[in-house]
């Protein structure tokens, strides 16, 4: 008894010092998640990064559809809308007589319209951070991808030249999102692949300072891109960052004070010298099989109904629409949203179609005046984006429910290069003449009216207006409108008044202060380096 | 491993000894009715005791050398008998407050009147009876300081549980809760309403909460919103018992959300609408909400068996609950078996406790969009059709869609609801080993392990079958069966020592603890495609991976000392060591101490002699908590989650998932409490009057708070850092009191009251930032994008109002999308919305009262809440004629709309504080009449009955179905994800029905 009962003490006390000596680690680490040395050792890990670039663009998060957000719901809570497309459009768009949407209780819509948007602005914020997003995603990739850095994960040949093309469009998109951002914004806060994360906070770039950065470094990755229209479709490559340069240079007044014309039309003889040519029929240009379209698309944002799932993009292009029936947009039907003011559809001589073809509106129900706002019957719809094929089948990788679209957004095409010419010219810019210009003008409006000449213009009505209507009937719903409008000096002032302008109904001009947005107030609180823009 | 090296210990254990038997009878001092359930010990022995039966009766082996029988019982204290030769007579006498309990706390357990910090108790006697499915609903209202919402009336739904108004704002302000010693991980389990529910609230013999940090501190980082302690039933040595147990119930709804009648309806289209739309109309009259809901029938029934066999005592019991909801298709179904031996080794020398319980729930869950279905859903179509597309139930048809679907329209509520199959078919088994082992050599020492798990299993699909309109594909390809399933092992182990000693000389008292904790928390989680009805997989819905294995690791090592001199003046100092595996290497660790010291001044000379006076202790308490709860498992650290296949992107012709880097804090560490309390303990007149006032500060720094980032310092712009500090102030009485104590009638009353006072104190990391207004929550229903009700901002409450300042006319009337201009410059916008009041309630109260009159007991829980605010997103969303006519179909609107006559459209008047309105109510939350029908069959057992009422009335001045909005609402979704929704919002609450029920109870 006695002995069992010491063997008994000296095991439990045993027993007790093993257990209380086996102090695991508190070191634990994720199951699928992988670290950065682990996505940049090999090739492939490098494409799927760059997979995320890109995609940066075109998805919501990191599952198609909703899931898994890139931006925080404390920015946007309805992850549908926190796509770049979706929320830029709605900026370049909606504040403009292009488009209105119907539903005010939308977060951040309310305003929008009517000029009168606040630095609280879920899509004026969302926009910001969605920038600010890729151009991390960029900044990470540059960092990751020094020749040093290859060379060292033994990374060579064939593949380390891909990489290289990679690092050069990584910072193509970041120059081109630091473009949205000075267009939008004028003077965000900087950061490069010099930036640490988490540790600094970043510091305010004037508007002008910034021109000049995005202007340099499209310059300095000139030799590193892939020529133009050599690379792989979805990817960007000289003709990319040549128009880019054309669109920075034609806006340059705006950004910098001083206007640099000839430089957009050097630009532009560069695009066009690598053999684009517009396709023969607009009503081709924005389809499911728009992929097709290489000869006339420069830089496209890619969306797959299947693989590249989101409910912004052109899927919103697609169903926002309002009036128009599943059958005729290719998807299970109408959002009831985006309308045009009766002022763009005046731009058109004949609104039907059967001679400008590009006049495509749905007017079933529709009534051409906006008389109300927030009506989703008040203003004609357009059905310029439709997720069927050319030949009017389905798109081919449709998903069953027919929410998501096919279609492949032109961030670039050689028809506002041709604009980008002609107006240059027009403003005194030199490399080019007004004869090439009318020519490049003629060709969009022969295109215009299905082969024919009869919408053709003389020199004689080839003006700055024309012009800018002209981007109006060529470029509408492609997110152009805002910063051609602001160009003109006509998207403030009373120099051009469309419905719902300023809040009413025949339009009013408003504060100069709304020729930008605000920086989010968020941004302002987390990052005192940043000044407001005037007026807010 | 270990543990089954020490059972095998127990085996060669001796249990054989000298013994003597005694008997004798234990009556209550109140009526001399004989009590049962009495646990009878011999002195010092610290297991191996008897209880009484049914007529109070007892018999007891005991040592030799044993002079002193120990009598003790919940509500009834303790009691020590000296033993003669014959049959003793033991007359207990009941104390309202139970000052003499043994309260367990943190890691041992302590008298009543030795605590020395903010710590209540309520014991099964106290618990509000009825229809249960979740445990914690049992003490709602019992307790102040602590506020238990149910999150809906959806069988076996969770409750939010906040003590002292939660300590956090954006990690998790849900208390720790133990059971039987195991920590529970408060994670949902997928295809349960709440992780409460498997256990039988039959089978709870107590709940303790910790409320202050010089008795949570203990916990450390785990204890910054308090501690709640759930002991379970045990068995006693002695003959076999036997415990019967049914509740059956019936519930319905109280009301239902006011919404226009056929005929106010059909007037408003005529009126209004176009040609088309009057064409839309139907003929039929329907009550959508009458459709979907049910009475709900229930029952629960558990059979207990307890007794020892020789020293071997145990307790088995058997639950099965079958519960609908008045939901129709709602139900729940719930087994549970608890088992529990707490044998004694080597002359007491060895205590085992085990703890064994498992439950299976077999749930469908109504699909709860039918709810704000039915508000909305045109009352002049009729509920089904002839046609036997769509399930045969009416749907709104649009010929030239291709599923003959109107595109976005709102389906057929009962539809919904019949054609959905969401069931959940979760387990859970969780145990625990205790070892108290008393040292032969130094029988003041204890060495204690305690070595548990807690594995559960969360299943279950969701089946819709292709003819539903709800997921209609044309061509027969809709629907949808999709499983989900997720595995859980959370692994515990703790040891510790524990020494006690009187020192005599020195008139002390010593109880030192110390030891370690291992707490481990996996899961896997499976990923699945998504599938049609038909079993075909929606084409590259794969996902990235098969499963994910989230985990986290708590290590800790704590120790206690409880010093008392003289019994009068107590000193409790506590330390707690933990490291968290959510941090990065360097902020692991953290301290937490305590300190409390208490004053019996009662026992001093100046009162000792003041009969009327019988307690009256002072209590001082600071210590401090931390809380890493509700953030990520690995938000430190730098890493890439590939994206599905859905979310590719195109190269060329080919499509490649991406690598997206997630934002870090490699900073991220606890945030932390510091919890003042004073505390005065108090009895009168034999006890016949006790209770207690406790006033507390709880100062929370380093908030676990999503903040913004700076856009481009980070791969996102909002993640969760250590900034910002919140203070909760408050004041908690209690009184409960027995006016009327004879031998055949007492009444015993029970008050308590809580203030609790929240403020934001600071959000920024630049402390007093101006600039940054603050961070909105509170989703909007109404609008896509989000829009938010609250704006937490510094200097004011959590959750307050932040909204438009609603215009009225001379009659009162609201003046559509008119609103004051805060700032003048003639615009409305965000500049103009403005802080007002708070979700949060300001106050909160319970009153119990319970009467007993021979064999007859009556009694009443009454709850109030004070001083907080709902806005009503029922009217701001639906309260208007664009809610009728404005979109392609018609739909149903609130009778608000009868008052305002707002033509709607206008995107501001969502954000009116017209919507927001005074939520104080005062609730009776259970009514109920019990009869002890005392010994039947001969005096072989003994039967109790008892009717019930829950949630028999609510009196308030808000106009919605009910105030009270939980933080938690909707309920959980099965595939386990919690949606996290905020209080005061109203907006398609499951209502809580008022449920009857009648309980049977039956002794042998």
């Amino acid at each position: 008894m006695k002995r069992n009962q010491s063997s008994i003490i000296i095991t439990a006390a045993a027993v007790l010092v093993v257990l209380g000596s086996c102090k695991k680690t508190l070191d634990l680490s994720p199951t699928n998640d992988i670290t950065a040395p682990a996505v940049y050792s090999t090739p492939a890990g490098y494409t799927e990064a760059m997979a995320k670039v890109y995609g940066a663009f075109a998805l919501t998060g990191n599952t198609g559809g909703t899931g898994q957000p890139d931006i925080s719901t404390q920015i946007i809570s309805d992850e549908g809308n926190s796509d770049f497309l979706r929320m830029w459009f709605n900026l370049q768009e909606l504040t403009t007589d292009e488009a209105a949407w119907t539903w005010e209780n939308d977060a951040g819509i309310q305003g929008l319209h009517e000029m009168s948007w606040s630095s609280i602005n879920p899509i004026i914020d969302g926009l910001y951070y969605r920038s600010f997003f890729q151009i991390t995603l960029c900044n990470d990739f540059v960092r990751q991808s020094t020749d040093a850095l290859l060379a060292s994960r033994g990374i060579t040949g064939a593949s380390a030249d891909t990489i290289r093309h990679y690092r050069a469009e990584a910072r193509f998109l970041r120059a081109f999102q630091y473009w949205v951002l000075m267009d939008l914004y004028a003077n965000p806060p900087f950061v490069d692949e010099n930036s640490p994360i988490a540790t600094a906070i970043p510091k305010q770039i004037q508007r002008a300072d910034l021109y000049n950065y995005i202007v340099s470094e499209l310059k300095a990755i000139d030799g590193d891109l892939a020529p133009a229209r050599q690379n792989l479709y979805g990817r960007a490559d000289q003709g990319a960052e040549w128009a880019l340069l054309a669109r920075v240079y034609l806006n340059a007044q705006v950004y910098t004070g001083t206007a640099d014309y000839t430089d957009a039309i050097t630009y532009c003889n560069k695009v066009i010298a690598a053999g684009y040519s517009l396709i023969p029929s607009y009503p081709d240009l924005v389809l499911a099989d728009d992929n097709l379209n290489t000869d006339e698309f420069i830089f496209t944002i890619n969306y797959d109904g299947t693989y590249t799932q989101t409910y912004g993009g052109t899927t919103y292009l697609v169903h926002g629409p309002a009036g128009i029936p599943g059958s005729v947009s290719g998807s299970n039907g109408t959002w009831g949203g985006l309308r045009c003011t009766q002022d763009f559809v005046s731009l058109f001589p004949d609104n039907s179609g059967a001679t400008d073809q590009r006049a495509q509106f749905y007017t079933n129900g529709q009534t051409l005046d906006m008389k109300d706002l927030y009506t989703g019957t008040d203003g004609f719809s357009t059905f310029k984006y439709r997720n069927v094929t050319r030949t009017g089948g389905p798109a081919p990788d449709a998903d069953a429910a027919g929410n998501f679209s096919d279609i492949d957004f032109p961030l670039f095409r050689l028809g506002e290069i041709y604009l980008i010419y002609a107006e240059s010219v027009l403003r005194g810019g030199s490399g080019g003449d007004a004869g090439t210009a009318l020519n490049y003008i003629n060709l969009l409006r022969t295109r215009a009216w299905g082969g024919n000449t009869a919408g053709n213009i003389t020199a004689a009505d080839l003006t700055t207006n024309f012009i800018l209507d002209e981007r109006g009937r060529e470029l509408y719903y492609e997110a152009f409108r805002r910063t051609d409008l602001v160009r003109y000096g006509e998207f403030t002032t009373s120099a051009y008044l469309w419905a719902w302008k300023g809040g009413v109904l025949g339009g009013s001009a408003v504060a100069d202060k709304y020729n930008l947005f605000p920086l989010p107030s968020t941004d302002l609180s987390a990052n005192p380096n940043l000044i407001q823009n005037p007026g807010y | 491993m270990p543990v089954i090296l020490l059972l095998l210990l127990f085996l060669h254990g001796s249990l054989a000894a000298q013994k003597r038997a005694i008997t004798g009878r234990v009556t209550d001092s109140k009526d001399g009715s004989p009590l049962q359930g009495v646990t009878v010990q011999a002195k010092g022995a610290v297991s191996g005791g008897v209880i009484t039966g049914v007529d109070g009766r007892f018999k007891i082996a005991v040592d030799q050398p044993v002079k002193v029988l120990v009598f003790s019982s919940v509500g009834y204290g303790i009691q020590e008998v000296p033993v003669g030769d014959g049959p003793i007579q033991v007359v207990l006498t009941g104390s309202a407050a139970g000052l003499n309990e043994i309260v367990v706390i943190g890691y041992g357990t302590a008298k009543k009147t030795d605590l020395t910090g903010a710590i209540a108790t309520v014991s099964e006697k106290d618990f509000q009876k009825g229809t249960i499915t979740t445990p914690e609903q049992m003490i709602a209202g019992k307790i102040p300081g602590v506020s238990i919402i149910s999150n809906s009336g959806q069988p076996g739904a969770g409750s939010t549980i906040r003590i002292r108004g939660g300590a956090s704002l954006n990690a998790s302000n849900d208390p720790l809760i133990v059971l039987d010693g195991v920590p529970l991980s408060n994670d949902a389990i997928p295809g349960s309403g709440s992780p409460l529910s498997f256990i039988n609230a039959d089978d709870v013999e107590s709940f303790t909460v910790l409320k202050d940090a010089s008795a949570a501190a203990i916990y450390g980082t785990r204890a910054s919103n308090g501690v709640i302690i759930i002991t379970t039933k045990k068995g006693h040595a002695g003959s076999l018992k036997v415990n019967l147990n049914s509740v059956n119930s019936v519930g319905s709804i109280t009301g239902k959300v006011s919404v226009l009648s056929a005929a106010q309806f059909r007037s408003v289209v005529n009126a209004n609408g176009t040609a088309a739309q009057i064409a839309q109309m139907g003929a039929a009259s329907t009550d959508w909400q009458d459709q979907i809901y049910q009475a709900a029938i229930g029952t629960n029934n558990t059979i207990s068996l307890s007794g020892g066999i020789k020293a071997l005592p145990y307790r088995l019991s058997f639950g099965y609950q079958d519960q609908n909801g008045v939901l129709k298709t709602d139900n729940l179904r719930k087994t549970t078996l608890s088992f529990t031996l707490n044998p004694s080794f080597f002359d007491n020398h060895l205590k085992v406790d085990l703890n064994l319980r498992g439950s299976t729930e077999t749930a469908r869950f109504g699909n709860q969009s039918a709810i704000g279905g039915a508000v909305s859903f045109d009352p002049t179509q009729p509920v089904y059709t002839k046609s036997p597309r769509f399930g045969g139930y009416y749907e709104w048809l649009d010929p030239t869609s291709a599923t003959g679907l109107q595109n976005l329209a709102g389906r057929n509520p009962l539809g919904l609801l019949n054609e959905t199959y969401n069931r959940g078919t979760p387990e859970r088994s969780i145990g625990n080993l205790q070892l108290d082992y008393k040292f032969h050599f130094l029988p003041d020492l204890h060495a204690k392990v305690n070595a548990g798990y807690d594995i559960n299993k969360g299943a279950g699909y969701t089946f819709v079958p292709d003819s539903a309109a709800s997921s209609y594909i044309a061509g027969g390809t809709g629907g949808e069966n999709n499983p989900y399933k997720q595995t859980t092992t959370n692994t515990l182990f703790e040891a510790y020592l524990n020494y006690t000693r009187d020192l005599k000389q020195i008139k002390s008292h010593l109880d030192v603890v110390g030891g370690y904790s291992y707490n481990d928390y996996l899961s896997k989680v499976y990923n699945y495609a998504s599938f049609y009805a038909n079993d075909s997989m929606v084409v590259n819905s794969q996902p990235a991976f098969p499963f994910d294995k989230p985990e986290h690791r708590l290590l800790s090592y704590f120790g206690r000392l409880n010093y008392t001199f003289e019994d009068r003046y107590l000193l409790t100092a506590t330390v707690r060591r933990d490291g968290s595996s959510r941090f990065a290497p360097g902020h692991q660790w953290g301290w937490f101490p305590s300190v409390a010291l208490a004053w019996k001044i009662n026992e001093e000379r100046f009162l000792r002699d003041v009969p009327s006076i019988s307690d009256l202790k002072l209590r001082l308490g600071f210590g401090i908590t931390g809380q890493q709860d509700g953030i990520p498992n690995y938000g430190y650290l730098a890493d890439y989650s590939l994206s599905n296949s859905s979310a590719s992107y195109e190269f060329g012709s080919n499509y490649y998932q991406g690598y997206r880097p997630a934002g870090y804090n490699p900073a991220l560490t606890w945030e932390q409490t510091a919890t003042s309390n004073i505390g005065l303990d108090y009895g009168f007149l034999d006890n016949r009057i006790t209770g207690s006032i406790d006033l507390y500060e709880k100062k929370t720094s380093h908030l676990l708070n999503t903040i913004p980032q700076p856009a481009g310092s980070n791969f996102s712009a909002f993640f969760i850092a250590n900034v910002g500090n919140m203070t909760n102030k408050g004041v908690e009485f209690n009184i409960n009191a027995q006016p009327i104590r004879s031998r055949n009638l007492t009444w015993d009353v029970g008050f308590n009251i809580t203030y609790n006072e929240n403020k934001i104190t600071n959000l920024t990391v630049i402390p007093g930032d101006t600039s940054y207004i603050g961070f909105p929550s509170g989703n909007i229903a109404g609008g896509i994008g989000g829009q938010f009700a609250f704006m937490n901002s510094v200097g004011r409450p959590k959750n307050t109002f932040f909204l438009y300042q609603q215009v009225y006319d001379k009659s009162g009337k609201p003046i559509e999308g008119v609103f004051v201009d805060q700032n003048k410059d003639g615009i409305i916008n965000q500049s103009d919305q403005v802080w007002s009041k708070s979700a949060d309630p300001k106050v909160f109260l319970g009153f119990s009262t319970n009467v007993t009159f021979k064999k007859w007991s009556a009694g009443f829980v009454l709850r109030g809440s004070f001083g907080n605010y709902d806005y009503n997103n029922i009217w701001s969303q639906t309260g208007n004629l664009t809610q009728i006519l404005g979109n392609s179909v018609l739909y149903n609107a609130s009778t608000n709309y009868l008052t305002t006559g707002f033509k709607g459209g206008n995107g501001q008047q969502l954000l009116s504080d017209y919507y927001i309105s005074n939520a104080s109510f005062l609730r009776m939350d259970n009514i109920n009449v019990g009869y002890n029908a005392g010994k039947i069959m001969r005096g072989q057992a003994v039967l109790r009955l008892n009717l019930s009422v829950q949630n028999v009335f609510v009196i308030t001045k808000y106009q919605g179905l009910d105030p009270e909005i939980a933080a938690a609402a909707p309920p959980p979704t099965p595939g386990g994800s919690v949606s996290l929704g905020n209080p005061g919002i109203d907006n398609n609450l499951y209502p809580r029905p008022r449920t009857i029920a009648l309980g049977i109870n039956i002794g042998f």
